[in-house]
């Protein structure tokens, strides 16, 4: 296989104490769209800028298309684009002076700039508003026209870091083509994503990292064949019922059920059946649960699955120790829908 | 490993034309001024704002204060306005600060670090469009003096020459304040952090007193920082050597004296010297500040 990005046992530790990256390693094809998952903090962001010559390693190799990004930055500089966390656009100036500048910047050639701004302004739905002052835009334009900006210049490789994030599912599905497009012209694009979703959709490959390091690599499916196919969710009246109703579904699925507080989760992989067989036995053993709920598995799922912990970190086995734990996570979730 | 090597990727439609390194580093300080400029013209209230503190400042001395203050050898505003002019523009710097805080808070450096564009190019095109309104600034501040009753005591060369001093010194302390904007978390933390800095610098210096009104230990530190340098140098240059029917001691520093080439060439070299240490060490922060 041809290799557009390398990285070899890269560390990155902020200040004395903050571990970033712990001996992070994987290779990305070319012409592919690559996935980097992984819970905050887990080390995608600081992944992306040693990639983009934004910061520098601590120690480590990290090449791409060949070039050592710390010997060689400025070959990297000219052959990726990179759409940070933040829609980085200015917004003092309009949506094509955004582009302007960054095509400028990027030392194109003025006419050849002014076609391929045109182009993209018109390609990502913004011509229309290419002469307002980025500022009175919503947060789904200026998301893309920051990609437009990354893709300015032709980029072999482009990074995209989160880059739906935030953005309302109509803009999702947007960026989402836009992507796969690219990378059907042979453009490698790396992108993090802290939904499965989206890379389960978009990602040929994966790599799942937490607290610095690569904790699973492969395709979706091999991830998603680390858990059941779906998530049965219960919510009980109280934590003792919860226990109770964890103890008597043990009877339904291969896999022992989670007790979180006040609600139970069963991974499984036939819902429906399992659904009915749930319910049955929770009437036979005298308890209703209050809500009832099957989801697709979540990234807290696939963590919990891989390493036994949920994605904040704690490493207690079981979370319903820690009353406050749960909390946090929902809260999560709910900011994440 | 498994890594075929890749060959170098020929040019693509967008490739640069050709050019030196130097070259670029011109078109890129040029692009990042114009970006800067033309921010400036989308919130012209800014500038507007901005303006007002000093104005404030002219008539709080002009009128409140100057009575009180006895400068032998100038009338009070012949003796305030050049003071008002380096006030002006020194604290024009904390919007150099402001503004590289704010394009680090949204994300811009990054983008910027990742471009191949020259690593000058940032601070250049900020401290660039920083010295356009500078010049903007200082017109505007010449106009209300004119208001109040200054006149150029020189001639026409002269004050356009002290006008280039402030210019140059004002361009050397963005480079400064620059790393101070890359240094802060947020915008609002960058100008809290400035004013400490310039408060000291403005105020305790020959901007709005004679030095003699201070108390010893504080003519020694106002007698020699580049502010008060400035404030001689100005003063010599846009309203002359003080008249001599009224008497003026004659300071002790080499570089405060009423020679009009030695206050003039001290403030040079302050200025050269505050750009030359201070720029480096901006660039140095803006490739290595963690993001």
């Amino acid at each position: 296989m041809t290799v557009a990005i390398e990285l070899e046992d890269l560390h990155k530790t902020f200040g004395h104490t903050v571990r970033a990256l712990d001996g992070v390693s994987f290779d990305v094809e070319t012409g592919t769209i690559f996935g980097l998952l992984g819970p905050n903090g887990a080390g995608k962001t600081t992944v992306v800028r040693i990639l983009t010559t934004v910061l520098r390693a601590d120690s480590g190799v990290a090449r791409v298309l060949g070039h050592d990004v710390f010997k060689e930055p400025d070959a990297v500089r000219k052959l990726i684009g990179l759409a940070g966390q933040f829609a980085a656009v200015d917004e003092n100036l309009t949506g094509a002076e955004n582009l302007w500048m960054v095509g400028r910047l990027n030392h194109m050639a003025k006419p050849q700039l002014k076609d391929r701004s045109r182009q993209l302004l018109e390609q990502f739905g913004l011509a229309d508003a290419a002469d307002r002052p980025t500022k009175t835009y919503s947060g789904g334009m200026r998301r893309r026209l920051d990609v437009a900006a990354s893709l300015v210049s032709h980029p072999k490789v482009l990074f995209l870091d989160e880059p739906t994030t935030g953005l309302d599912p109509a803009s999702r599905a947007d960026v989402w083509v836009m992507i796969e497009t690219l990378a059907a012209e042979g453009t490698t694009v790396l992108l993090t994503t802290q939904y499965l979703e989206e890379a389960d959709r978009l990602a040929e490959q994966l790599v799942v990292i937490d607290r610095g390091k690569v904790i699973a690599e492969g395709t979706p499916a091999t991830l998603k064949a680390s858990m059941g196919a779906t998530v049965l969710d219960l919510g009980l009246a109280d934590d003792v019922t919860a226990l109770r109703a964890g103890e008597v579904l043990k009877a339904v699925n291969d896999k022992p059920p989670v007790v979180l507080g006040k609600t139970v989760e069963v991974n499984v992989n036939d819902g429906p059946r399992v659904v009915t067989e749930a319910l049955r036995i929770l009437e036979q053993a005298g308890i209703a649960p209050t809500t009832l709920a099957l989801r697709e598995p979540s990234l807290d799922d696939v963590f919990l699955a891989l390493t036994g912990h949920r994605t904040e970190g704690d490493t207690v086995p079981n979370a319903a120790d820690v009353p406050e734990a749960d909390g946090r996570r929902q809260a999560r979730r709910r900011g994440r829908s | 490993m498994t890594t075929t090597t890749i060959p170098v990727p020929q040019p693509s439609a967008g490739s640069p034309p050709s050019g030196g390194r130097l070259y670029w580093a011109v078109v890129d300080m040029l692009t990042m001024t114009k970006r800067n400029l033309i921010a400036y013209t989308r919130v012209p209230e800014a500038i507007f704002f901005s303006s007002v503190q000093p104005i404030m400042f002219v008539l709080l001395f002009r009128y409140v204060f100057g009575g009180a203050i006895p400068t032998p050898g100038y009338h009070y505003v012949q003796f305030l306005m050049p003071g008002i002019f380096v006030q002006t523009v020194a604290f024009g710097s904390i919007g150099t600060s402001i503004g590289l805080a704010e394009d680090l808070q949204k994300g811009l450096i990054e983008r910027f670090r990742a471009l191949p564009m020259s690593r000058w190019a940032v601070l250049g095109g900020r401290t660039t469009a920083d010295l356009c309104r500078n010049l903007f600034v200082m017109a505007l501040m010449t106009a209300v003096g004119y208001l109040v009753g200054y006149r150029i005591g020189t001639n026409v060369g002269e004050f356009l020459a002290g006008v280039l001093l402030l210019l140059l010194f004002a361009y050397a302390l963005s480079w400064g304040f620059a790393f101070i904007g890359l240094s802060a978390p947020n915008s609002e933390t960058a100008q809290l952090m400035s004013f400490p800095l310039l408060f000291p610098l403005t105020f305790a210096s020959s901007a709005f007193v004679p030095l003699q009104s201070m108390p010893g230990w504080l003519q020694a530190w106002a007698q020699h920082q580049p502010v008060s340098i400035l404030c001689n140098a100005a003063r010599d240059l846009m309203s002359g050597a003080p008249k001599a029917d009224l008497v003026f001691p004659p300071f002790t520093s080499a570089a405060s004296t009423g020679s009009t080439s030695s206050a003039v060439f001290w403030a040079v070299i302050w200025s050269l010297g505050i750009l030359l240490v201070l720029a480096p060490v901006s660039v140095r922060r803006y490739k290595r500040r963690a993001l």
